[in-house]
């Protein structure tokens, strides 16, 4: 079972803010789904290797050479706030 | 006349000289701009740049360059699919004013076979979903009948497809987000083998599961397409390196002695009696056409949904967290950097989106990743292996495409009901196999789609049954009467 104050401090770690509304329905949607899922339990797992991608490829790599990229002014395009080239942001240190 | 028009067809009149491209693309825009209104498929039209497109396919073709199949053919492309100089939002808030400086893999390479961007359709909102409901700008509509979904998430392209307002369409699917709209919509949709097709520039959802494919009205037209779209790139270092292939070849219409293992697991309690009745009637058709049928089972099937609803979010969790208000997309102010990225997020993204990253936030977390999130990638292990089994007997799966036909907008309201659309569709993802949707047959006027599953990287062998069944079952290629739709059901032409 997820808490209220769990639901709270997820939300925390998902950089969201959500209405005390909201926490209440997500406690209890989030519950209905881990309840659900709980199921997997059933499950014997003790020497299953974890899947973590469907392909064999491992490390792929390419050779350290210069290529085409980005033009600065089209990376930095979308971005609303933009200070001599670069992404501004509120100020971090005190 | 233009909404029935199929790629094959289509190429075939071009390569006459019958049409231009110039007036198939004007076509194409009468029709979006007759119909669209009614079936809301699209959230960006590139009117201007896709006449310019084609005038310039007219004018190669009068050069005497040689030009591919899908030269002059519009195409739309789900709006997570990132295209240079033109909007992509992935139908949220957080993206409503992306305009990306480059262009997918995917998009590259049918602009190199010379196709017109008609535009961008709609989705659930970061592909979340499974009926667009979860747009943040508006529901698609399903062109059979308008008061129900298109299906989702890519159901924008199912729909203006099925509408014949494009003569094809790229979708992305994570867990049948190609295969349960073009279901829904009557219309050909091929999720491929991961790693089978480039993901570079499409927006991630769920990265060790999403793959992007065509939506298409017939099956040689979807072979036509998977030929320009099965390419090795280097910039997706998922993407496979395999020879060329050409899918067209495979389609010789021959099943005789082809192997189909019928899961008794998708055709259980869930599924609705009539879409099962229908898809065992595309069974009889080609076991008339020589192929050998065989019940199996597939015991991991129950497992499947709980290992999806765990994988995906938490994957999704780390994928949506590079949306922060700094470099793209919405942006609130605030003070300091924490508060920007919290009020920029908090009001930029939509509930489903936010409840499934603190879902899968919450598989991820130290105290119950081992119980979670590592518990499903065991199981989606398991899973896989229940398909090998399969596949050591049988050379391709046969199931329904989902449980039911398209629904009425706002019915299903539970969570857990909306997450059962993926049931037939998910084992398929997991294991990273290929697999088609395919419509075969009518409930109450609505179309049921047929699901074949195949090996990996085993495209042509699905395609060929498809197509085989395609050519021979009878049913006659319905379309939905749109200009006479009031949002009563519509009848075929």
């Amino acid at each position: 079972m997820i808490t209220h104050d769990e639901v709270v401090q997820l939300a925390r770690l998902c950089m969201l803010s959500i209405s005390e509304d909201e926490i209440e329905n997500f406690t209890n949607q989030l519950n209905n789904i881990l309840q659900y899922v709980d199921k997997l339990k059933q499950l014997e797992t003790t020497d299953v290797e974890p899947m973590i991608n469907v392909l064999p490829l491992q490390n792929v790599l390419r050779e350290d050479k210069v290529q085409a990229c980005l033009p600065h002014e089209k990376a930095v395009a979308n971005t609303t706030a933009i200070e001599d080239g670069m992404f501004r942001v509120p100020s971090v240190l005190e | 006349m233009f909404a029935k028009l199929t790629i094959t067809a289509a190429a075939d009149k071009l390569a006459k000289n019958e049409i231009s491209a110039y007036e198939l693309t004007e076509a194409a825009l009468k029709r979006i701009e007759e119909t669209d209104e009614q079936v809301k498929a699209f959230i960006t039209v590139t009117k201007e740049e896709a006449l310019k497109t084609a005038a310039e396919i007219d004018k190669k073709r009068r050069q005497g360059e040689k030009l591919g199949v899908l030269a002059g053919i519009p195409v739309a492309y789900k709006d997570n699919m990132c295209t240079d100089g033109v909007l992509t939002t992935c139908a949220s808030k957080m993206l409503h004013n992306f305009i990306p400086p480059y262009s997918a893999t995917v998009v590259e390479l049918l602009q190199q076979a010379g196709s017109v961007m008609l535009g961008k359709t709609n989705l659930d909102e970061f592909a979340i979903g499974s009926s667009t409901e979860n747009s943040a700008f508006f529901t698609t509509h399903n062109p059979w009948d308008l008061q129900r979904v298109a299906g989702g998430s890519s159901g924008g392209s199912a729909a203006a497809v099925a509408a014949g307002q494009v003569l094809f369409a790229l979708g992305t699917d994570t867990g049948g987000s190609i295969r349960q709209p073009s279901a829904f919509c009557g219309v050909v949709g091929l999720k491929p083998t991961y790693g089978l097709v480039s993901r570079y520039g499409v927006v991630a959802f769920s990265s060790s599961l999403d793959q992007v494919g065509p939506i298409t009205k017939s099956v040689e037209d979807c072979a036509l397409v998977m030929n320009v779209l099965a390419q090795h790139d280097p910039r997706d270092s998922t993407s496979v390196k395999l020879d060329t292939a050409d899918y067209t070849a495979s389609l010789t219409g021959e099943v005789k002695g082809l192997k189909i293992g019928v899961p008794k697991e998708y055709f259980g309690e869930g599924i609705d009696p009539r879409v099962k009745a229908a898809v065992h009637k595309a069974l009889d058709v080609l076991i008339s056409l020589g192929a050998e049928a065989g019940e199996i089972s597939l015991p991991l099937t129950e497992y499947t949904i709980p290992v999806y609803y765990l994988i995906a979010p938490a994957e999704l969790s780390s994928n949506l967290a590079r949306f922060d208000g700094v470099r793209y997309g919405y942006r609130s102010e605030a003070d300091d950097l924490e508060a920007m990225y919290i009020k920029t997020r908090s009001e930029g993204l939509g509930t489903e989106v936010k409840r499934r990253i603190m879902l899968g936030t919450y598989a991820l977390s130290a105290d119950r990743y081992d119980d979670f999130y590592l518990k499903a990638l065991k199981a989606r292990t398991l899973i896989r292996q229940d398909f090998d089994r399969a596949f050591a007997q049988y050379d391709l799966l046969l199931t329904p495409t989902t449980p039911n036909v398209s629904y009425i907008k706002g019915e299903v309201k539970d969570l857990l009901t909306e997450y059962m659309n993926d049931y037939c569709t998910a084992g398929a993802s997991l294991a990273g196999l290929p697999a088609i949707s395919v419509p075969c047959g009518y409930v109450d006027g609505l179309p049921v789609g047929m699901q074949l599953i195949g090996k990996p990287f085993a495209e042509a062998t699905i395609l060929r049954a498809a197509h085989a069944y395609e050519q021979n079952c009878g049913l006659e290629r319905k379309l939905p009467t749109l200009n006479e739709m009031g949002g009563s059901p519509s009848e075929q032409v």
